[in-house]
């Protein structure tokens, strides 16, 4: 037992008696509307993500999925409730993830390498030491060769790839990635998402990869939360994805399993994707304020 | 561009001969007055005689001298300010309306004051070049910071990078980039504000010739003057273009990519 001393700050355990990697309690994040009130982006969200997990996050657009991510970084403050990591309340960037953006992020006057060397470089790591290392990391990513390019003179699967080993070499204990494939064509995302597995496979680390791809999401996970819409987003349902593991995405989608889960969660999100898409229709008369 | 720009060159070098020579031949038959319009001949050969006897060269030297100290002070006030005033609403918000004032005002009217303040040699010169570099490299930094994309910011924070660490490496690269696109105009306003400060009151520099001339109505001089001034600007409009190619190397071809 804790201390008694001790604030209940601490995570729960879960049965192998390990604190889980990413703790979320009643969490209520809002912001100010521009003209006065506020927006409820996610209202009473509850939820954990044990060690090791790969997470997804399903909702519809603009349910305040991003909102989430950002928290979890701690690049966000919780209006209300508490966000752990490994037990502990983020408070500050949390140094104990890395976040994949939706948007190309690397620093456009940076080389491939530069940018890669980036993190070890802000860690103090030696000049020649962090070189070694983000040469390795590149060419764990399929890159060998491409050191010097500029993100400019890279297309966006190659772009996307830089940025994965731009993070995954700082050594993170948490993957926060946002939607990081929508913006590349079909065959590419798929490339994408097996050699994301195929790094996640080696070591395993706690990954919360929110989508709005229903088939993204099972194909990767172990796991899929569904968000409802906005506004004051919370948690619908929890869906364990029994699938084999190692996997192949565009394998998988075939396999019976998938697609009972697939219908199960659908039954779910179906719901509030109309929802969603009726709050943005234009209405006729007056709607309420 | 290139090709284009070489297709063109026997047009363009043809309208400087033909305007040339029909300033030649105009004034050597007196249609013009030669002594409000000198011509192209004397010009020339009075050029040749300030290179030959080498007369010209410290008056060179002391307009680029002006030139580079103005750009270099104006521009190091202007990162400086810009980078405050970014990083902090509170400055902003309360010296705006001096800077807009400030801004409007014709600096030319400064000129004199100067003078009386640092004297006739170059201080003078590089304290009214300042007032007009300084703005352009402040505006631009001060937008350049402003316009920096949040998530690259986000993404170097979440890589560990201290306030510091992201002056260096995100805000100062991406003011860069907007006070490099204003390279040329904040080199040539300290060229103008060296030329300008000369002209109005000094003892060498290109203006100091250009306005001897004049004092003395001596037209082949102030054409000779002009010319050799505008030499000198291609010369370091050139010298900028180099500079800016080197420095903005990430970007070059960026515009024909996605």
């Amino acid at each position: 037992m804790r201390p008694s001393g001790q604030a209940p700050r601490t995570g729960r355990r879960d049965l192998s008696g390990a604190v889980a990697a990413l703790e979320f309690y009643d969490v209520a994040r809002r912001f100010p509307v521009p003209g006065g009130g506020t927006y409820a982006a996610l209202e009473g969200v509850s939820f954990a993500v044990a060690r090791g997990e790969f997470l997804a996050i399903v909702g519809p657009t603009g349910g305040g999925k991003s909102t989430l991510l950002n928290l979890a970084a701690g690049l966000l403050r919780p209006s209300a409730g508490q966000v752990l990591a490994f037990g502990a309340p983020v408070d500050g960037v949390n140094r104990r993830a890395a976040y994949l953006f939706q948007q190309d992020v690397l620093l456009p006057w940076k080389t491939a390498l530069e940018n890669v060397m980036l993190g070890p470089l802000l860690h103090r790591q030696p000049r020649r030491e962090a070189q070694e290392h983000a040469m390795r990391w590149l060419a764990r990513v399929g890159l060998a060769g491409f050191e010097n390019r500029y993100p400019h003179q890279l297309s966006g699967g190659m772009r996307k790839r830089v940025a994965l080993a731009q993070s995954l070499i700082v050594g993170p204990e948490i993957l926060l990635m946002d939607e990081p494939f929508s913006a590349l064509d079909v065959q590419t995302r798929a490339l994408m998402e097996n050699d994301l597995l195929r790094l996640w496979q080696e070591d395993r680390k706690t990954v919360v990869f929110v989508t709005h791809d229903l088939d993204e999401a099972i194909a990767l996970a172990d796991r899929v939360l569904v968000l409802s819409a906005g506004p004051g987003a919370r948690v619908l349902g929890s869906h364990p994805v029994a699938l084999p593991r190692p996997r192949d995405v565009t394998e998988i989608r075939l396999h019976p399993a998938f697609v009972e889960v697939y219908r199960e969660i659908w039954a779910q999100l179906r719901g509030e994707v109309l929802r969603a898409y009726a709050a943005r229709a234009p209405t006729e008369g007056s709607a309420a304020p | 561009m290139t090709a284009g720009r070489f297709r063109l060159l026997p047009y363009q070098a043809g309208v400087l001969v033909a305007l040339v020579a029909a300033w030649q031949v105009t004034a050597q038959r007196r249609w013009l007055d030669p002594f409000f319009f000198s011509m192209p001949s004397a010009i020339a050969a009075r050029i040749v005689q300030w290179f030959g006897s080498g007369s010209i060269y410290r008056h060179l030297w002391t307009t680029a001298l002006e030139t580079v100290l103005a750009f270099l002070a104006g521009a190091a006030l202007g990162v400086a300010f810009g980078f405050a005033f970014a990083r902090s609403p509170a400055l902003s918000g309360i010296f705006d309306p001096y800077l807009k004032i400030a801004n409007a005002l014709p600096r030319v009217v400064l000129a004199p004051i100067f003078t009386l303040w640092f004297g006739l040699g170059v201080l003078s010169k590089v304290a009214f070049g300042v007032t007009l570099v300084f703005f352009i490299v402040f505006f631009n930094t001060y937008q350049g910071i402003r316009e920096v994309d949040r998530n690259l910011l986000d993404n170097t924070r979440m890589l560990g990078a201290t306030e510091r660490d992201l002056v260096r490496h995100v805000l100062f690269p991406s003011a860069l980039v907007w006070i490099l696109s204003s390279l040329h105009t904040s080199v040539g306003l300290a060229l103008v504000g060296a030329v300008v400060g000369e002209y109005l009151g000094s003892g060498r520099g290109l203006g100091y010739v250009i306005a001897q001339a004049e004092g003395t109505f001596d037209t082949t001089g102030v054409f000779a003057g002009m010319t050799v001034l505008a030499i000198f600007t291609l010369a370091v409009d050139l010298a900028v273009t180099l500079i800016e190619r080197r420095l903005l190397a990430w970007k070059q071809g960026a515009a024909e990519q996605t």
